[in-house]
């Protein structure tokens, strides 16, 4: 049984198709790098994994309970409320550009989940969101304000947010778009570590370099299909498509990806 | 008015300094003295009262009721969303004045219930507060929509559920954003206050004007508009500090 499964989801948007009979499923402690040009359909794919937007049609598995099926018409039925609100506490969501609620302190962004959807003890969680931010090296900033963290730190209160509510797995779009350069690291090095203790991530990204070194698999997307799939060494090394070499060449013409294994 | 010229004469024998106060000479044909001036004073103040109440009370039941048209302005569901819109349409495009009419005569007209004179304050009341609320509804919903798709997505993947979303995360940062707009109502509704007049109902304004229409003197007005223009400065003080109360954030 894969942690998560999404089948054959197409979705259009005013005529427009952006998926096309897409599949992906995910095991347990897998790291899924998706990478490929703007426009792909990768955003719009992690959008109806995590149910921000809807599948015309195709159906969503996590732990093999059924979020959404494909219905006797042909479209995809979604489960009832209660359902989704349990299979929504399977995974975490990290955004580009991170969505913190500014009017919360750090500490509360982490702990107001756990505490008003989970119905947690208020003060284990709270010990709990202390431990996470520390981990995060976030230590001092729980009574800040995220208008006062870096791009960097906010982020990483994100990521610290999504772990809070205790996922199976996270989901990453784009985590370090919205960042200076110079700040990608430290999101990196924070995606790095929850790789190493097998923590199931599927990470949309352009950092190349980074999807070789992280991933288990890679996932090359363009025009809403699947072109490439594969091992990261194979897809970004030595990848098999005309499409996927063209839109790696970019990236090697800037020196972009290297060999080693840097962040 | 032969009280008010009785109490002019009686002030200029009594003491030359407060003729100094008016701009008329002290010949008892309209001169304004300290002590005529103190008992327009003391008649605008009882108005004051009923101007207060119709403002807090306006104020108390708008604001909610706004939030309320807001929500159902921004509805999914078509006819409610249309009704709204035709409601507020009408609330904005008509005469305030005319409101408070139609509420007030609606019971004898619709009903045939007999008015009585308690009935003006609630008439008020009610016309204030529903026509307010179509311009706070309005103002809100463009709070509303100012705050970030992403606020809402973040808080929907973390599972809050819409009245959790929409109380916990869109709330707060919609009353910040709308707080100057808001404050241009409230400061409107202080002076708009004097339309109960239109229903007979002596607040403040209507006090000023019957006192100037005894003493053939328009100064009773101007002390009334400087009544307002105190208070106003105390609401938008009082404004200015939740505005600056809100600024932890964004």
């Amino acid at each position: 049984m894969s942690l998560f499964e999404i089948n054959n989801v197409r979705k259009s948007f005013d005529g427009l198709t952006v998926l096309h009979d897409i599949t992906v499923s995910v095991e347990e402690g897998e790291v899924v790098a998706i990478i490929g040009p703007s426009g792909s359909g990768k955003s719009t794919l992690l959008r109806c994994a995590t149910m921000l937007e809807t599948m015309d049609s195709g159906s969503l598995l996590y732990l093999g309970e059924t979020a959404a099926k494909n219905g006797p018409d042909g479209w995809t039925v979604y489960a009832p409320p209660a359902d989704l609100r349990r299979i929504k506490g399977y995974f975490g969501l990290v955004f580009q550009n991170f969505n913190l609620f500014p009017h919360f302190s750090v500490l509360r962004n982490l702990t107001e989940a756990p505490v008003h959807v989970q119905k947690r003890d208020p003060g284990e969680v709270e010990k709990e969101a202390k431990e996470l931010l520390r981990k995060m090296g976030l230590e001092g900033k729980e009574y800040n304000y995220p208008q006062q963290l870096s791009g960097g730190q906010q982020q990483r209160v994100a990521i610290a947010r999504a772990l809070a509510m205790n996922p199976k797995m996270l989901f990453f779009d784009e985590p370090t778009s919205a960042l200076d350069p110079e700040l990608t690291g430290e999101i990196l090095k924070v995606i790095r570590r929850l790789a190493e203790v097998k923590m199931t991530m599927v990470i949309v990204t352009h950092e190349m370099a980074f999807a070789r070194d992280v991933a288990d698999r890679v996932i090359f997307m363009d025009g809403g299909y699947i072109v490439e799939e594969g091992r990261p060494e194979d897809v970004i090394n030595a990848p098999k498509e005309e499409r996927t070499k063209q839109f790696l060449a970019r990236f090697s013409d800037q020196g972009a990806i290297p060999s080693g294994g840097q962040e | 008015m032969v009280n008010g010229g009785q109490r002019c004469e009686k002030a200029g024998a009594e003491g030359r300094d407060e003729n100094r106060s008016g701009a008329a000479p002290a010949d008892g044909t309209g001169g304004i003295h300290m002590t005529n001036f103190m008992s327009i004073v003391q008649q605008i103040i009882g108005g004051f009262g009923t101007t207060m109440l119709i403002f807090f009370f306006t104020l108390l039941f708008s604001l909610p009721l706004g939030i309320l048209f807001a929500v159902a302005r921004m509805s999914k569901f078509t006819p409610l969303r249309m009704f709204m819109q035709l409601c507020i349409s009408i609330l904005r495009g008509t005469p305030l004045m005319l409101q408070l009419i139609v509420v007030f005569f609606m019971p004898f007209y619709v009903f045939g219930i007999k008015l009585s004179t308690g009935w003006r304050l609630y008439a008020a009341l009610i016309g204030f507060s529903i026509n307010y609320a179509a311009y706070f509804g309005e103002i809100f919903r463009a709070g509303i929509q100012s705050v970030p798709t992403g606020q809402r997505e973040a808080a929907e993947v973390l599972g809050f559920t819409k009245t959790q979303t929409f109380w916990k995360i869109v709330f707060p940062q919609m009353v910040k954003r709308v707080i100057p707009p808001v404050t241009n109502e409230v400061i409107t509704l202080v002076k708009d206050t004097s339309m109960a007049f239109a229903i007979a109902y002596a607040e403040m304004f209507t006090m000023a004007k019957q006192v100037a229409a005894q003493q053939s003197n328009i100064m009773p007005l101007f002390v009334a508009g400087l009544f307002y223009y105190i208070f106003n400065i105390v609401v938008a003080a009082g404004m200015g500090m939740v505005e600056k109360k809100l600024s932890y954030f964004e």
